[in-house]
C-alpha cells in the first residue's frame, strides 16, 4: 500500500484510495500525539524545508510540529526575511536550498500552480501548503478527517461550504475531496463570491440563501472573507455581508437540528462567525487544528517512504 | 508449506506458557501484558484469556503495540500501521511483551523503543510462541518460549488461523 503520487500538489490528482490511506494513517498518528512521548523516529533521516512565500500561522506551525514529531530535520524559509526579497527567482532559491541536501519541500505561494511548476524542475518531493486560489490539500484532508471523526464517515454526508468560494483554495480542495469520497456539497455565499459555472465545473449545489443551506446540511464549513485577494468591491460592506451570511447563535438555535460548525481559520469574528458560535460545543474548529498535525504527519510519512 | 504447530498443539503450548507465567508472577502484582501487532496481538489475547481462567477475579491489563513507525527498514518497505492500544501506564511496571515468532530480534528491538515512549518500565520480559534462535541478529532472547524450531534463513514462519506454518522460500 502506498500513495499513487510522489508529490501532494492537490486533491484533484489523488485517488479515493490515496485519501483513505492518508486518513487511516493519520488515525494512528493521532494516537502517537496522545502518548507521553509524542514523537516517533520514522523520518529521522529526512530533511524538510518549509518554504513560505505567503503568511501563515496555523499551517506553518502545524507542518513544523508534524515534521518534528516524525523526527525529521527542518529548516524554515520566510520570503519576507530572505533573498527572495532581493529578487532571486523561485527556482534559484529552491535549487540553492536543495544543493544542501533537502529531501522534501513544503511550500506555500501566492501564485496558483507554483508547487506544480517546482515539481517539474526539482527532484525533491513537494507538498502544497496552499497555492494562490488553487488548492490547499492538507486543509481539505484535515477537514475530512475531522468530519469523519465527528460524524462517523464521509459517504452521504451533506457539507455546506459557506462564504468566499471565489478566492478560496480551501473550498476547491474540499470540493474535490468530498466529491471523491461520496459526500454531497453545497456552496453558499453572495453571487459575486461564487464562480458562475461552479455547478457544472465541480458538481456542487449552489445556494445564495444561508438559512436554507444550514437547514439542508450536516456540517457547515465557514470560510473567511479573503480581503487580501479581492481587487474590486464584491459586496458593499463587511457589516452587510455579516447580516446576510454571518452565522450567529440565534440563527443556529432556530434550525430544526444541530449542525457541526467548521472554520479553517483565521476567523474574522463578527463577520462570518459570531464568537458564541465559534466557541460553542457545535464548533470543532480547535479539533481541526489538532487533527491537522496528525494528518500532516501521515502525508509526510507516506510521501517520504514513497520516494525511496 | 509445513505445519509446525497444529491448532491443538497451539492450545497446549498456550496453556503451558500461561502456567509458567502464573508461577513466575504469583498474583500478577504490577504486571502488564503487551502483544506485538499482528501475530503477537492475536496470541496475547489467547494467553491473557488463559491467565484469566487460571487466576479468576484478577484484572490482567492487556494492550497491543504496533512497531510500524519504529521499523529500521521503513524506507525499503512501506506497511500501513496497525492499531496501538496501551491504555495503562507502564511506568515502574513489569511488562511482558508477547510475540508469535522470534526471528532476527529486530521487531523486539523496535518494540522496546516504542515501549519506552510510553514510560520507564521496571522490567521487560519476552514471551514467544516460536523461537528461531539460530537466526538472531541482536543480543535478544526470550524469557518464555513455546517451542524452538530449526529453520533456514529464508523460510517464513507465521501464526495463521491458530496454526504455526512454515513457508519455504
Amino acid at each position: 500500500m502506498q500513495l499513487s503520487t510522489r508529490h501532494l500538489l492537490g486533491i484533484k490528482n489523488l485517488s479515493k484510495e490515496d485519501i483513505s490511506l492518508i486518513l487511516s494513517t493519520a488515525e494512528q498518528f493521532k494516537e502517537v500525539l496522545q502518548r507521553p512521548v509524542k514523537k516517533v523516529p520514522s523520518l529521522r533521516d529526512v530533511t524538510i524545508v518549509n518554504l513560505f512565500y505567503e503568511n501563515s500561522t496555523r499551517t506553518r506551525f502545524s507542518f513544523e510540529l508534524a515534521e518534528k514529531r516524525l523526527s525529521a530535520d527542518t529548516i524554515n524559509f520566510a520570503a519576507s526575511s530572505s533573498s527572495a526579497a532581493k529578487g532571486e527567482t523561485l527556482l534559484d532559491t529552491v535549487n540553492n536550498i536543495l544543493s544542501m541536501k533537502v529531501d522534501m519541500v513544503v511550500m506555500r505561494h501566492s501564485a496558483s500552480g507554483a508547487p506544480h511548476f517546482l515539481s517539474q524542475h526539482i527532484p525533491a518531493a513537494i507538498i502544497n501548503a496552499g497555492d494562490g486560489i488553487n488548492e490547499h490539500p492538507t486543509q481539505a484532508l484535515l477537514d475530512a478527517f475531522s468530519i469523519r471523526e465527528k460524524t462517523g464517515g464521509l459517504e452521504g454526508r451533506k457539507v455546506a461550504i459557506i462564504g468566499d468560494i471565489m478566492h478560496s483554495r480551501v473550498a476547491q480542495s474540499n470540493i474535490y475531496l468530498l466529491n471523491k469520497m461520496g459526500a454531497e456539497v453545497t456552496v453558499c455565499g453572495p453571487p459575486t463570491l461564487i464562480p458562475k459555472y461552479i455547478r457544472e465545473a465541480l458538481g456542487v449545489n449552489v445556494s445564495y440563501n444561508l438559512r436554507e443551506t444550514l437547514e439542508w446540511c450536516d456540517v457547515a464549513n465557514v470560510l473567511r472573507i479573503q480581503l487580501e485577494r479581492q481587487n474590486q468591491v464584491l459586496f458593499s460592506s463587511l457589516r452587510e455581508y455579516s447580516i446576510a451570511y454571518g452565522i450567529n447563535r440565534q440563527l443556529l438555535d432556530s434550525l430544526n437540528k444541530e449542525i457541526v460548525i467548521m472554520h479553517p481559520g483565521p476567523i474574522n469574528r463578527g463577520v462570518e462567525l459570531d464568537s458564541d458560535v465559534a466557541d460553542s460545543k457545535q464548533s470543532i474548529i480547535l479539533q481541526q487544528v489538532e487533527n491537522g498535525v496528525a494528518v500532516r504527519m501521515a502525508v509526510l510519512y507516506l510521501l517520504a517512504n514513497r520516494n525511496n | 508449506m509445513a505445519v509446525l504447530l497444529s491448532s491443538e498443539q497451539l492450545s497446549t503450548t498456550i496453556r503451558a506458557l500461561a502456567k509458567t507465567l502464573s508461577e513466575r508472577h504469583p498474583g500478577f502484582e504490577d504486571v502488564v501484558f503487551v502483544g506485538i501487532q499482528q501475530g503477537g496481538a492475536v496470541l496475547g489475547e489467547e494467553i491473557v484469556a488463559e491467565l484469566q481462567r487460571l487466576n479468576p477475579g484478577k484484572t490482567i491489563p492487556y494492550g497491543q503495540l504496533d512497531i510500524t513507525f519504529y521499523r529500521d527498514d521503513i524506507r525499503k518497505n512501506i506497511i500501513p500501521p496497525d492499531k496501538m492500544n496501551i491504555h495503562f501506564g507502564v511506568e515502574n511496571k513489569t511488562v511482558i511483551l508477547i510475540d508469535d515468532v522470534l526471528f532476527t530480534g529486530r521487531t523486539i528491538k523496535a518494540a522496546l523503543d516504542v515501549l519506552f515512549d510510553y514510560g520507564r518500565p521496571a522490567k521487560v520480559e519476552l514471551c514467544v510462541l516460536v523461537d528461531r534462535n539460530e537466526h538472531r541478529q541482536f543480543p535478544i532472547q526470550a524469557d518464555y518460549v513455546g517451542t524452538t524450531v530449526q529453520t533456514s534463513r529464508t523460510d517464513k514462519v507465521k501464526l495463521v488461523n491458530r496454526e504455526v506454518i512454515l513457508i519455504p522460500a
